[in-house]
């Protein structure tokens, strides 16, 4: 591994959940950058290519994430993408009211269930990031 | 213009044409419809031509004669019945016999209309099988649309309800790993913001709550003759630490007789609302004016902030369900996203009406009419 730390983007818009995973990342060993919202993040990225990107699903509009999702990727398509919700993965709530024509613009690497540990998240973004 | 697809199935040429001249320019509306109906007919001279119609077009009504040369009227019905086809049927024929009509009833036929008939009580029997068709659909369409809003809400109530409980998930675990060091000291910010989000996740289930007291109708309503100054003065009491805390001011003026017949508990929910957001959405030392004025038929209630307002397209969806307006002026400011609209729907129980107006970084007022009987 090279001495440039990589630098992750998470886009969140509760300012609690945003410091404790930039607390988790940076603890982990990567540069981050954070955003409190849609608008914000779309800001960071004219100007910023991180090396992965975490976005959380509803911000401004109940689905922000995969809007952010979709014009990172037309930007850079290489860019891994997590979305993290704290949709109830259990009843699958929030991703049945998209259908298959939509789930298929969405360009997310890997959705995951907010409140996940350290150890987990490294490896799924360590996989991410083929490190 | 809306077109209602007619099948006429009758073995005698006559009768056809005939259906086929009546029905002819004949619209029906209803006051409580958009648009009116006309026809567009379709004809068949056997039970067999009309089940390969039924199966390749759309059709909304048949006629249907039960002497048939081929398979009978009955056997139609039943094979509508069985694909469970969303249309009306009206039996037409000369010899209704109980039997015959018990059995066509059973199998779902909408009305019988006896032969021979004139124009006009076919076109009466045709009037009331649309009305019945479009009911019908209406009904179900609501139905759907009904499922489909709860649903949305209890996605967006679970979203609501786990991201506090996320949070002060997160910084208990912070402080369990000894992230920032042994001293208590150096999580009391975590700690506050813990708080905050329990007094949040609290304030959402209060709430939802008044909204489940609205929404079941369960509740009681005690309707008595109370003084709507009162009841805004208990509010304003109630929230004098959160007016402090910001150095906010709020009066009450009130103009005439502000007696009125209502629930003093749902009044109590709907000035609490409004002056609570008067003071968590205004500027440190800002004012809150609270104005009652009999206006004889209603009474109405002003609440004007000197806050940060909002814009235009804000105003319209900010009696929405969940809707909080997220902007670096708000991010501190906690609320459930329900306040307003609980409060309009307790002041649409009383035929009442709220509206907002708001200019950007001046101020809100929402002006609320309640009608006094």
């Amino acid at each position: 591994m090279s001495n440039v730390k990589k630098l992750v983007l998470i886009a969140d818009d509760d300012s609690d959940y945003l410091f404790q995973m930039e607390t988790m990342i940076k603890g982990i060993g990567f540069d981050v950058i954070t955003a409190e919202s849609q608008a914000q993040a779309e800001q960071l990225l004219e100007t910023t290519k991180p090396d992965l990107a975490i976005f959380d699903l509803m911000m401004e509009q109940e689905d922000s994430g995969f809007i952010l999702a979709y014009k990172t990727k037309r930007k850079y398509p290489n860019l891994p993408i997590i979305i993290a919700s704290a949709a109830t993965a259990e009843t699958g709530f929030t991703f049945d009211l998209y259908n298959e024509t939509d789930k298929n613009w969405i360009k997310a690497d890997l959705y995951l269930e907010k409140g996940i540990r350290a150890d987990q998240l490294h490896r799924e973004i360590n996989k991410l990031l083929k490190l | 213009m809306a077109t209602l697809h007619l099948l006429v199935v009758d073995d005698e040429p006559g009768i056809r044409s005939g259906i086929n001249r009546i029905l002819n320019n004949y619209s029906v509306g209803y006051p409580f419809m958009d648009e009116d109906f006309d026809f567009e007919i379709t004809e068949a001279g056997t039970g067999e031509d009309a089940i390969e119609i039924l199966n390749n077009k759309t059709i909304d009504v048949v006629l249907l004669d039960n002497k048939l040369p081929g398979m009978d009227g009955i056997e139609v019905l039943e094979h509508i019945n069985k694909q469970q086809m969303d249309l009306a049927v009206m039996m037409i024929t000369s010899f209704a016999s109980l039997d015959l009509a018990i059995k066509a009833t059973r199998n779902g036929a909408y009305n019988f209309m006896p032969k021979p008939f004139t124009p006009q009580e076919l076109r009466s029997s045709i009037e009331n099988v649309a009305k019945h068709l479009f009911l019908k659909r209406m009904t179900r369409k609501m139905q759907e649309e009904g499922k489909q809003i709860r649903f949305q809400f209890l996605s967006v109530l679970s979203h609501e309800l786990k991201s506090p409980l996320n949070a002060v998930e997160g910084y208990l675990k912070m402080m369990q790993d000894r992230q920032f060091g042994d001293k208590l000291d150096d999580y009391e910010k975590m700690i506050d913001r813990s708080l905050t989000r329990l007094k949040g996740m609290r304030n959402l289930i209060m709430d939802l709550l008044d909204l489940t007291k609205i929404e079941s109708g369960k509740k009681q309503r005690r309707l008595r003759d109370i003084n709507l100054a009162e009841i805004a003065r208990v509010a304003m009491d109630t929230l004098e630490p959160l007016a402090i805390q910001k150095g906010v001011r709020v009066s009450l003026h009130c103009e005439g007789n502000t007696n009125m017949l209502a629930d003093s508990d749902e009044m109590e929910i709907v000035f609490n609302n409004m002056v609570s957001n008067a003071v968590k959405y205004n500027k440190d030392g800002g004012n809150v004016e609270v104005k009652i004025t009999d206006k004889q038929q209603a009474l109405e209630i002003i609440v004007t902030d000197t806050g940060i307002g909002m814009s235009s397209e804000d105003c319209e969806n900010i009696f929405e369900d969940f809707v909080r307006i997220k902007s670096n002026k708000t991010k501190d400011i906690t609320g459930s996203g329900l306040g307003l609209s609980i409060t309009k729907k307790m002041i649409e129980q009383y035929n009442g009406s709220i509206k907002v107006e708001s200019v950007p970084d001046q101020g809100t007022t929402f002006i609320i009419s309640l009608p006094r009987n």
